[in-house]
């Protein structure tokens, strides 16, 4: 290979036509890539970064295109190639993995057939030897049991394993570059740490140059050679990813690097500008029982293992416990059911020395201890009604719960809410495609202080959340606790955003508790195999670390 | 802001909306206006008919249009522009009302199915199949027969037979919806499953089903008049486009074409109408639509 450029991006710019005209969400992007380099693309939701790896392939929407400036792939202009052209190219030469490979991969083919089209459609497949084919590129990408896998279906397959499968066929026809579009984002943090060493592996093995694309600067600092900060559309700085770090010389580089948790980080490291959180003391007689106490709790599904075995711990009225576990580990089901949207099958669960367990699920919004227990969730784009305003989600539980009319006090009481969550009033007659993923996530957390709770569920309230927004929730979740008293049980898989929020933590792994504890302790001292490989799977944004990158060892 | 300027922010905004979708959309602004005239003609119709639709003058009966019967006179002297106006009450009430019974209790239904899932949801999937193996105009004239050729047994039979439809579009567009997080959410706020089913998933549910609701206007207009055309349905002489049509037929071969032409054509427009109107309205309903 030569030293010009494998891919160069000049000047690129693309608009989209939509119902206020056309607005342009590209101005004026540069970037270059020789063989064999690993690039990251980091920047927040809306940044630009996925639409330009669309463009490079040329496969934006039909709202979008490209209004100026050139792509170059081996000095040959490919922004303005002939469709026929650019099917050659995509899939063979320049290939990609998207976000979500459940959604990515045929639903009704089988994995066979699916690799062995691609290879077809590009000339690729051997007479007879389309099974043997596919099967070297399963054992590339390490799946286990290739064999067997040959002949499944993706529903039959894990998420990870899914991904594996994509990453299969991006390398089936030995691509020169492949664009990874947050190849990881959605994936346990173990599989996310596995997925990306079969990447950077097959890279090295192939000399392929990636593209990796994510909203995760631990990820990108730990996987990559160079580095592009993008913004609004723009190239905000480029630069060799050690340096980058290290000395960041824009200020929303700088911002982003002070939002992402480092191993040592407390939340006001994380939002520097938000204001001091002065605590509440609040007296507690000795003999106040706990907030919360979960007895042996059990839950099955019906099938082979249960979902939930034999799970107690208990919370401090305002405490806040944390609730670690990857996807199947039974930490959504147990705070379901402590939200009495769900029964368990045994066990007890008390909230302020009173059984709720007793009143079935199906009963208990008529309960008084309904507004007592709130939730907020994961997605905040799923979470919101979508023909509710703000004002109604956040109206909603009052209406219902206090049974308020439309009028003076419910408006009071949903301003109110507003305020305490940070959601700007103008916000509140805004429909939910109106607002932005924080805002969302502030409207979720309004709705759940409405009703004035003494308990609030989190589950996973800043997983779909940019971390600056992320930094800012997690502040401000913590201010509620501190000066308004509320308990919190934070349920997520990242061991670290739970560190700093709760002074006590429980591992959950397949139902059962691995671990419980301070968080302090359990960080420190992990006294698990399992909640170790949970601690270094997190990819942390660690400037020490940056030095030795991985991607370059191995 | 008080909340009186808030509730009057959030009409205007949908009235904006509604300009916008018609003004995008040309065809649909065409469907609106036709189904506001026929609205229109439905009301105040009978106050403006030159004449007496009952009235026979057998003197002129069978003459061509003129200035003074417009769309001409029928085998009983008639004049059909007058029948013509007053039969777009009956036909349009017949056939909102089996379309309204069929979306209230098809929605309820399917909706109930689709959230609920399991036995309930496989018994009236089952029934829904049966409903839907026979001939579905055949079911509706037997109902007729049996009940007697009255309009409220029309508008049931008309309703029977366009049940399965919305039951079966109610469950599939809820059961998709059931374990999205902002049903759990009202959950949460206090909603009991019945108040989730009606408040919550239902309302949602319901963009997509107004192109059903539309499609279905007209199929049920064709369909009352369907019935009244074999003599199942609305009786003579009360004046409906089925029984014209049926009439006028017996007098097109000796080139008396205006009988059978004119509600033909009113028949038509209507449903031609009503089949348009469908995509504007989902959007209009749909709240991601706004800006």
């Amino acid at each position: 290979m030569t030293d010009s450029p494998l891919l160069e991006v000049e000047k690129l710019q693309v608009a989209f036509s939509t119902r206020h005209g056309v607005v342009e969400a590209l101005h004026g992007v540069d970037l270059a890539l020789t063989a064999g380099e690993t690039l990251g693309v980091v920047g927040e939701s809306g940044s630009g970064k996925s639409v330009t790896s669309l463009a490079v392939m040329r496969l934006l929407d039909r709202a979008g295109r490209i209004t100026g400036g050139r792509v170059l792939f081996r000095s040959r202009d490919i922004s303005r190639a002939a469709p026929a052209d650019l099917r050659a190219l995509r899939g063979s030469v320049i290939s990609m993995i998207f976000q979500n490979p459940r959604a990515a991969l045929n639903p009704i083919r089988t994995v066979e057939q699916q690799i062995v089209d691609v290879l077809s459609a590009h000339g690729r497949l051997e007479a007879g030897a389309g099974r043997r084919q596919a099967l070297d590129l399963l054992r590339a990408v390490l799946i286990r049991d290739p064999e067997a896998r040959l002949s499944a279906y993706p529903h039959e397959l894990s998420g990870g394993m899914c991904q594996r499968i994509m990453i299969a066929m991006a390398i089936a026809c030995e691509p020169a570059l492949l664009i990874a579009d947050e190849p990881t984002t959605g994936l346990d943090v173990t599989t996310q740490q596995t997925v990306m060493e079969l990447l950077s592996r097959l890279q090295k093995e192939r000399g392929m140059a990636v593209i990796l694309i994510t909203h995760d600067l631990g990820l990108a600092a730990r996987w990559c050679n160079r580095i592009v900060v993008m913004e609004a559309g723009r190239v905000v700085e480029q630069g060799e990813t050690g340096a980058l770090f290290k000395e960041p010389a824009h200020a929303y580089t700088r911002r982003l690097v002070a939002a992402s948790p480092t191993r040592h980080s407390t939340l006001a490291d994380l939002a520097p500008d938000a204001p001091p959180v002065v605590p509440v003391r609040r007296e507690h007689k000795p003999g106040t029982p706990p907030l919360l106490e979960l007895v042996r709790i059990v839950k099955s599904f019906g099938g082979p293992s249960r979902a939930v075995d034999d799970v107690s711990f208990r919370i401090p009225p305002g405490g806040a416990l944390g609730l670690v576990g990857e996807s199947g580990s039974g930490k959504s089901t147990l705070s379901r059911m402590v939200c009495r949207l769900l029964d368990p099958d045994d066990g007890d669960i008390v909230f302020e020395g009173e059984s709720i367990a007793r009143v079935p699920a199906r009963e208990f919004h008529k309960s008084p201890r309904r507004g007592d227990i709130q939730i907020v969730f994961q997605d905040p784009n799923d979470s919101l009604n979508p023909r509710y305003t703000a004002f109604d989600s956040i109206a909603h539980p009052l209406r219902r719960l206090e049974k308020l009319r439309d009028g003076a006090v419910l408006a009071t009481r949903v301003r109110d809410a507003a305020n305490r969550a940070g959601l700007p009033l103008d916000l509140l007659e805004r429909f939910p495609h109106q607002l932005s993923g924080g805002q969302k996530a502030r409207v979720g957390i309004a709705r759940a202080i409405a009703p004035r709770p003494k308990l609030m569920i989190l589950d996973e309230p800043t997983a779909a959340l940019d971390v600056s927004v992320q930094a800012v929730i997690l502040q401000l979740l913590d201010r509620l606790r501190r000066e308004e008293g509320i308990g919190l049980l934070f349920v997520s898989h990242d061991l670290n955003v739970v560190r700093m929020l709760c002074e006590d933590l429980v591992v959950l792994r397949a139902g059962e508790i691995v671990e419980a504890g301070p968080s302090r302790d359990i960080f420190q001292k992990p006294q698990r195999a399992y909640t170790r490989a949970l601690l270094d799977a997190v990819p942390y944004f660690d400037p020490q670390r940056l030095m030795r990158p991985q991607a370059l060892s191995a | 802001m008080s909340v009186v300027s808030f509730l009057s922010s959030r009409h205007a905004g949908i009235g904006r909306h509604v300009l916008y979708v018609l003004r995008s959309n040309p065809v649909t602004a065409v469907a609106a206006v036709g189904a506001a005239a026929l609205l229109f003609i439905a009301l105040f119709g009978p106050l403006m008919v030159p004449y007496d639709p009952l009235a026979s003058d057998v003197p002129i009966a069978l003459q061509a249009p003129s200035a003074e019967h417009w769309a001409g006179t029928d085998q009983l002297g008639r004049d059909i522009l007058s029948r013509l106006l007053w039969a777009t009450r009956l036909d349009l009430a017949i056939a909102l009302s089996a379309v309204g019974l069929s979306f209230a209790v098809g929605a309820v239904i399917g909706g109930f199915c689709g959230y609920v899932g399991g036995r309930l949801d496989r018994w009236v999937g089952r029934f829904v199949d049966v409903l839907m193996a026979f001939p579905l105009f055949v079911l509706a004239m037997a109902m007729v027969a049996a009940l007697g050729n009255r309009v409220e047994n029309i508008v049931v039979a008309t309703a029977v037979i366009n049940l399965p439809f919305y039951i079966r579009f109610a469950r599939a567009e809820v059961n998709v919806r059931r374990n999205a997080g902002w049903v759990e959410a009202s959950r949460a706020c206090g909603d009991s499953h019945l108040s989730v089913v009606l408040r919550v998933l239902l309302p949602n549910v319901l963009p997509a089903m107004a192109v059903q609701i539309s499609l279905n206007l007209g199929w049920a207009i064709l369909n009352a008049a369907g019935l009244s055309f074999i003599g199942l349905g609305v009786t003579p002489p009360t004046p409906e486009w089925g029984i014209m049509v049926a009439e006028g037929a017996r007098f097109i071969t000796t080139g008396k074409w205006w009988l059978v032409s004119f509600p033909g054509i009113g028949l038509m427009l209507t449903v031609l109408c009503f089949n348009l109107l469908g995509d504007g309205l989902r959007d209009i309903l749909d709240p991601n639509m706004r800006t």
